[in-house]
């Protein structure tokens, strides 16, 4: 698949280097006589020269931005299983729902009698949310997953500070998103990681070992990051519970088991739900993102405010609770993202949450039967959304998981998550997500089955790979060894880095 | 040479290099092959007290970012300051230019490490 980058595309900065005449608009003569700048601003608030803006035509920001797209790969074009990630389609009737005036023209510091309808979705969202975790209250506030977990953290820290019971260390497994060990710490705690046990889930044994009065809590992914659902949950709550820790739920792999299981009833304490991984909202491209909190009773006292409240047919902001953490961000949460997460939840209904799960977790499975032979599975442990085969069986042949993932690109596919989790060497994390046919999820299949005959009698065209793409295989050493950022054309190009030809 | 004979080795892949009182630690050769090419280092302070299995510095490849762990308990006397501009010693020399912090040795729980054989037989199970 060629993408249409015939030419080489320039910054946007290195167009018109002139800054010649040209631009997209003409505004019309506002009526009021100009002022000179030098009149209006101290002289230390002048500038000397204009700011070197690009100074472009409509149609040449359009193409250019056009051209930038067509030489990327998007979930809008093929399947894109990359592991963690949980790259769903985005559909497009959430796109709508969040561009209805009455929400994007709101004005965060509207009256509440004038935002009903807003406040009403955001208790109507929390409600759902509780509904799917089983747990008594939710907050909305936090802008994104690893935001949501220092929330939470927050949270365990106040309810051990209220019962008077200092603790100083969060258990966190070696399988465990690197994202909770640095929310740990930043909500001051001291880290400590627990082993996996052969079967990639936590070793009883070793918590029971390291469970004593100085840990707050344990951070733990259900399912890892391993595609395992850690099957002695309740056995593990019970432990930590029963010293007088908090269980804390990474629950970026809700996606699995919504609909099907409660992680109220598994016994956490706080999880947060990544609402672009489980519910479907566009991830990152600048936008915000969010990532809610599920709490346990225990941790209600302590949810951040503001919060939405009902009373009686209307709903009103609580913006102060005594035992609260306080606000997490400021103003409410990130409401648009809301809004499509909660069109995504009643589009489905309840019926549909659960099938959901329940293809991503069939797809996932249907990759690792097809696979299986042709890519050597480090962990034996049943599959649920994702599955991890590693590049050992390729290795023989001198071929990486990187020349695997290069060679797919050639062949219309994302590649998968490769060297995560670090505790699988050459890790290749596959997650197909519930959004694509099961034509796609087998064409997938066959790419990944031709790429490992490939290994074995044409090492050298995955050496070579990707050669069907617009750029091909950077040196992604140098890139980093030798970091060189730059917006001005002219500026040089320092020496003995290769310049784009 | 991928494991030299006169060096302790950790769980964790770091080796040590006991002179007097003073230890030098990197990481192991089979390490430095599993995280691919090192594009940065991130070493502790001089001064700085350092408990035995406690993180000690952080290593950037391509492929990941990886912590590196002290084998003994001591204080930090010396860092590697070459590797801040040649982070690929630790991938072209670890048992030598490569070397990553010094520390004085207050204390060591000799359990917890291995010597050359014992080292390749834990890369051996680990590596299958």
């Amino acid at each position: 698949m060629r993408r249409r980058a015939l030419r080489d595309e320039p910054l946007i900065f290195e167009r018109n280097p002139g800054r010649g005449p040209r631009g997209g608009y003409l505004l019309p003569e506002s009526g009021i006589a100009p002022v000179a700048p030098e009149e209006a601003l101290p002289a230390d608030q002048l500038r000397e020269a204009l700011p070197e803006m690009p100074a472009l035509g409509e149609l040449e920001v359009v193409q250019h931005f056009h051209r930038l797209s067509q030489m990327n790969f998007a979930v809008d074009e093929g399947l894109y299983p990359l592991g963690s990630c949980t790259m769903k389609y985005n559909p497009r009737i959430c796109e709508v729902t969040s561009r209805l005036p009455g929400f994007v023209d709101l004005h965060p510091l509207q009256p509440e009698w004038q935002v009903q309808g807003a406040l009403r979705l955001m208790w109507e969202m929390e409600r759902a949310l509780a509904q799917i975790t089983g747990m008594p209250a939710v907050t909305l506030q936090p802008a994104a997953g690893a935001h949501g977990e220092l929330t939470g953290m927050l949270m365990i820290r106040a309810a051990l500070e209220a019962r008077g019971d200092a603790r100083e260390v969060v258990l966190v497994p070696d399988s465990a998103h690197g994202t909770n060990p640095a929310s740990a710490t930043f909500a001051g705690y001291r880290s400590v990681e627990i082993a996996s046990g052969p079967d990639g889930t936590v070793d009883l044994a070793e918590l029971d070992r390291l469970m004593d009065e100085r840990v707050a809590a344990i951070m733990l992914t259900v399912p890892n990051t391993l595609g395992v659902f850690e099957h002695r949950i309740v056995e593990i709550a019970e432990l930590v519970h029963s010293r007088g820790g908090f269980i804390y739920m990474d629950g970026a792999n809700l996606n699995a088991f919504a609909g099907r299981a409660l992680p109220g009833a598994m016994g956490a304490d706080a999880l947060h739900i990544n609402l672009h991984k489980t519910f479907s909202t566009p991830h990152g491209g600048g936008g915000p993102g969010a990532g809610p909190v599920a709490v346990s009773e225990a941790l209600v006292p302590h949810l951040p405010v503001p919060r939405v409240v009902r009373e009686g047919d209307g709903f009103r902001m609580l913006w102060e609770d005594g035992r609260s953490i306080g606000p997490m961000r400021g103003f409410y949460a990130n409401f648009l993202i809301l809004v499509r997460a909660l069109t995504f939840i009643r589009g489905m209904g309840d019926e549909g949450l659960r099938e959901m799960s329940e293809v991503a977790v069939l797809y996932a499975n249907l990759v690792r039967q097809r696979l299986a032979g042709a890519y050597h599975l480090e962990y034996d442990a049943p599959t649920m959304h994702e599955v991890v085969f590693d590049d050992s069986l390729q290795q023989e042949h001198g071929v990486s998981n990187v020349d695997i993932a290069k060679r797919l690109l050639d062949l219309g596919f994302h590649p998968p998550t490769m060297s995560f989790p670090l505790i699988v060497h050459g890790a290749l994390m596959i997650e197909p997500t519930e959004s694509p046919a099961p034509e796609e999820v087998e064409a997938f299949c066959e790419a990944m089955l031709r790429i490992a005959r490939e290994a074995e009698t044409d090492p050298e065209v995955l050496k070579a790979a990707p050669r069907e793409t617009p750029v091909g295989r950077v040196d992604e050493v140098q890139a980093a060894r030798n970091l060189v950022l730059r917006w001005r054309a002219e500026e040089a190009w320092p020496a003995g880095v290769p310049t784009r030809s | 040479m991928a494991v030299p004979e006169d060096l302790s080795y950790t769980r964790s892949h770091e080796w040590v290099r006991r002179e007097g009182d003073v230890a030098m630690v990197g990481i192991t050769h089979y390490a430095q092959e599993q995280l691919g090419e090192v594009v940065y280092v991130e070493l502790p302070e001089v001064g700085q007290q350092v408990e035995q299995g406690s993180e000690l510095g952080t290593l950037e490849s391509v492929k990941a970012v990886s912590e590196f762990y002290a084998p003994v308990t001591g204080e930090v006397v010396g860092i590697n300051e070459d590797l801040a501009d040649e982070p690929d010693l630790v991938n072209q020399d670890p048992y030598g230019g490569g070397w990553l912090v010094k520390i004085r040795v207050d204390g060591v729980d000799e359990s917890a490490l291995m010597d050359a054989a014992a080292y390749e037989a834990f890369i051996a199970a680990e590596s299958h």
